[in-house]
C-alpha cells in the first residue's frame, strides 16, 4: 500500500482541523473495508489517513426520547445486529445492516461508511431512504443535516464538501402500524454485492387495512440508490386488499435505470426491481400488521 | 517510507511490541514482522477470509486493518488456538478428524470464524454455521466437511459438563 501518515484522532474537531490542514491529501478512515481496499488497488490515494473510530461519541447508539435513534458514524454493523431496538423497531435497516459483507466485514464495516462510499449497490442506502434518515454533517462552518435520498450524487460521489465529516445518522421514530423490509438479489446465498435491491416501508391504518404512506427505494439499478415516489403516490390512502402487485412491479421497473455489467444485465436488473419491490412490500405489510403486537424477537444469526 | 511507530498489543495472550509503518496492514505485520505465518494472505481485499483473526473477540479480516489500529488491543490468531503443551483446540482436532481440509490455506481463517461462531452460539444450526462461514472461501473441500466438523464440536461440547468442556483461550 502507498505510504501515508496515520492519525487516530479523539475528537471531531481534531478531525476537522486535520482535514482543513491537509486538504485533498487527507482521507477519513472508519471501518476501512472500502478505503483500505481502494488504497491498495490504487483507486484512491492518501497522504494522511484520519481514523475517526476512537472518537468516543461516534461509537454510540443513542435511543432518543421520541423513539428515534442517533447512530454514531463509527458504529459497526455487528454492533447493530446485537441491538434489540434496532432489530425490532427498524426492520428495514436491520435487514440491510445484517447482510452487508460477511460476519468479518460486519465486525468492521459501518452504516455511515457504506453511505459515504456511495456505491450504487450499497445495501444500507435504500433502507436508510425508506426509514427517512437524516445525515448529520460536521464541517468548518458547523453542523448541517441532509436527507439520505439527497446525499449520493453519482457512483462514489456525495454532497459532502471538502473538510466535512459525517458524524451520525438520525433515524426518526417509526409511526404506529409501521413495517419495512430490504431484499436484494445475489447469485450466492450470502456475502455478495447486490445485482439489485429494494427497500419498502409502509405505514398502515384502519387496523392494517389501508396504506397511510408507502416509501420505496431501489439499489443497484441506477447511478445512485433511487427513491421511487410514484409507488408511494399510487398507494397512499388506498385499501391494502385492492392493490395490484403487477402494477407496483411495473412502477418499480419503470423507475429503474439500470446498466449491464459483470453482475447482471439491464433486462435482468429491471425485472428484479419489480420482483424485489413486490416481495419487500409484502414483508413490510406483514411486519406492519404484526407491529401492533410484536412477536418475540428471534435471536440474531 | 514514513516514520516507524511502536505498536504494542496483546497477541495470543502475550504482550508484544513491534515497529511498523503506518500503511502496513495487520496481516503484513503478523506475517512479515512477527513471522507468524499461520494467518494467510488470500485475496487481500476482504473477500476470502484466509486472514481472519479475532480482534477483542470480534471476527475481522486482518488484511483490511492497519496494524496501528490495533494499538493496545487484544488479538487472537490461529497460533493461539492450541494449548501450550501442543494439544489441539477441539476445532483443530475436528477439522483433522473430518478431513475438513485439503491444501489447508483457508483453514486458519475457517478455524477463527468457527471459533467466533461457537463463542457466540455454542449450539448453532447448520444454517447459522453456513452464514458465519460465508466469508471464508475454500476451493478444495466443497465446505460440507467443514460444516460437519464445526457442528460436531458444538454437539460434543454441549454434551459435556462445563468443567470438562473448558477450552484454551
Amino acid at each position: 500500500m502507498q505510504a501515508f501518515d496515520y492519525h487516530p484522532v479523539s475528537t471531531v474537531n481534531e478531525a476537522l482541523a486535520l482535514l482543513a490542514r491537509e486538504g485533498a491529501g487527507a482521507r477519513l478512515l472508519n471501518g476501512g473495508t472500502d478505503l483500505l481496499a481502494q488504497l491498495k488497488e490504487g483507486r484512491r490515494s492518501a497522504n494522511h489517513v484520519i481514523d475517526i473510530k476512537r472518537i468516543p461519541e461516534l461509537s454510540e447508539v443513542r435511543e432518543l426520547q421520541d423513539g428515534g435513534i442517533w447512530l454514531g458514524a463509527a458504529v459497526t454493523c455487528r454492533t447493530l445486529s446485537h441491538h434489540a431496538v434496532w432489530r425490532e423497531r427498524f426492520p428495514g435497516l436491520h435487514d440491510a445492516t445484517h447482510l452487508i459483507g460477511g460476519v468479518q466485514i460486519q465486525g468492521r464495516a459501518t452504516v455511515v461508511g457504506n453511505l459515504c462510499n456511495a456505491s450504487p449497490a450499497a445495501d444500507s442506502i435504500p433502507a436508510l431512504i425508506v426509514h427517512r434518515v437524516q445525515v448529520c454533517i460536521a464541517g468548518p462552518s458547523g453542523l448541517r443535516r441532509v436527507p439520505v435520498e439527497g446525499f449520493c450524487t453519482a457512483p462514489g460521489r456525495t454532497v459532502l464538501l471538502p473538510g466535512e465529516v459525517v458524524v451520525a445518522l438520525e433515524v426518526p421514530p417509526p409511526p404506529a402500524e409501521f413495517g419495512a423490509a430490504y431484499l436484494r438479489f445475489i447469485p450466492r446465498n450470502e456475502m455478495d454485492i447486490a445485482v439489485a435491491g429494494a427497500a419498502v416501508a409502509v405505514e398502515l391504518g384502519g387496523e392494517g387495512s389501508r396504506f397511510q404512506s408507502v416509501r420505496v427505494a431501489l439499489g443497484a439499478v441506477g447511478p445512485t440508490p433511487l427513491a421511487v415516489d410514484a409507488i408511494g403516490a399510487r398507494l397512499a390512502g388506498r385499501p391494502v386488499a385492492e392493490v395490484s402487485l403487477d402494477e407496483i412491479a411495473s412502477l418499480a421497473r419503470a423507475a429503474a435505470r439500470p446498466i449491464s455489467d459483470l453482475r447482471g444485465t439491464l433486462a435482468q436488473r429491471r425485472h428484479l426491481a419489480g420482483v424485489l419491490t413486490v416481495r419487500a412490500l409484502r414483508v413490510a405489510i406483514d411486519r406492519a400488521r404484526r407491529s401492533v403486537t410484536p412477536p418475540p424477537l428471534s435471536p440474531p444469526l | 517510507m514514513r516514520k516507524k511507530s511502536v505498536l504494542e498489543f496483546t497477541l495470543n495472550g502475550e504482550t508484544r511490541a513491534v515497529l511498523c509503518e503506518p500503511q502496513q496492514t495487520l496481516l503484513e505485520v503478523l506475517r512479515d514482522e512477527l513471522r507468524l505465518t499461520g494467518t494467510k494472505e488470500g485475496c487481500s481485499n476482504g473477500n476470502c477470509g484466509a486472514c481472519n483473526v479475532l480482534l477483542d473477540g470480534v471476527l475481522v479480516n486482518s488484511c483490511l486493518i492497519l496494524a496501528l489500529e490495533v494499538q493496545g488491543r487484544t488479538l487472537l490468531t490461529v497460533e493461539g488456538l492450541a494449548r501450550s503443551d501442543g494439544t489441539l483446540h477441539p476445532l483443530q482436532q475436528a477439522f483433522l478428524d473430518h478431513a475438513a481440509l485439503q491444501c489447508g490455506i483457508c483453514t486458519p481463517g475457517f478455524l477463527l470464524s468457527a471459533k467466533a461462531l461457537l463463542d457466540e452460539h455454542p449450539l448453532p444450526t447448520e444454517s447459522q454455521v453456513r452464514f458465519w462461514l460465508a466469508g471464508n472461501l475454500c476451493r478444495c473441500t466443497g465446505y460440507d466437511k467443514i460444516v460437519r466438523a464445526v457442528l460436531d464440536v458444538a454437539r460434543t461440547q454441549a454434551a459435556q459438563p462445563p468443567s470438562v468442556s473448558a477450552t484454551p483461550v
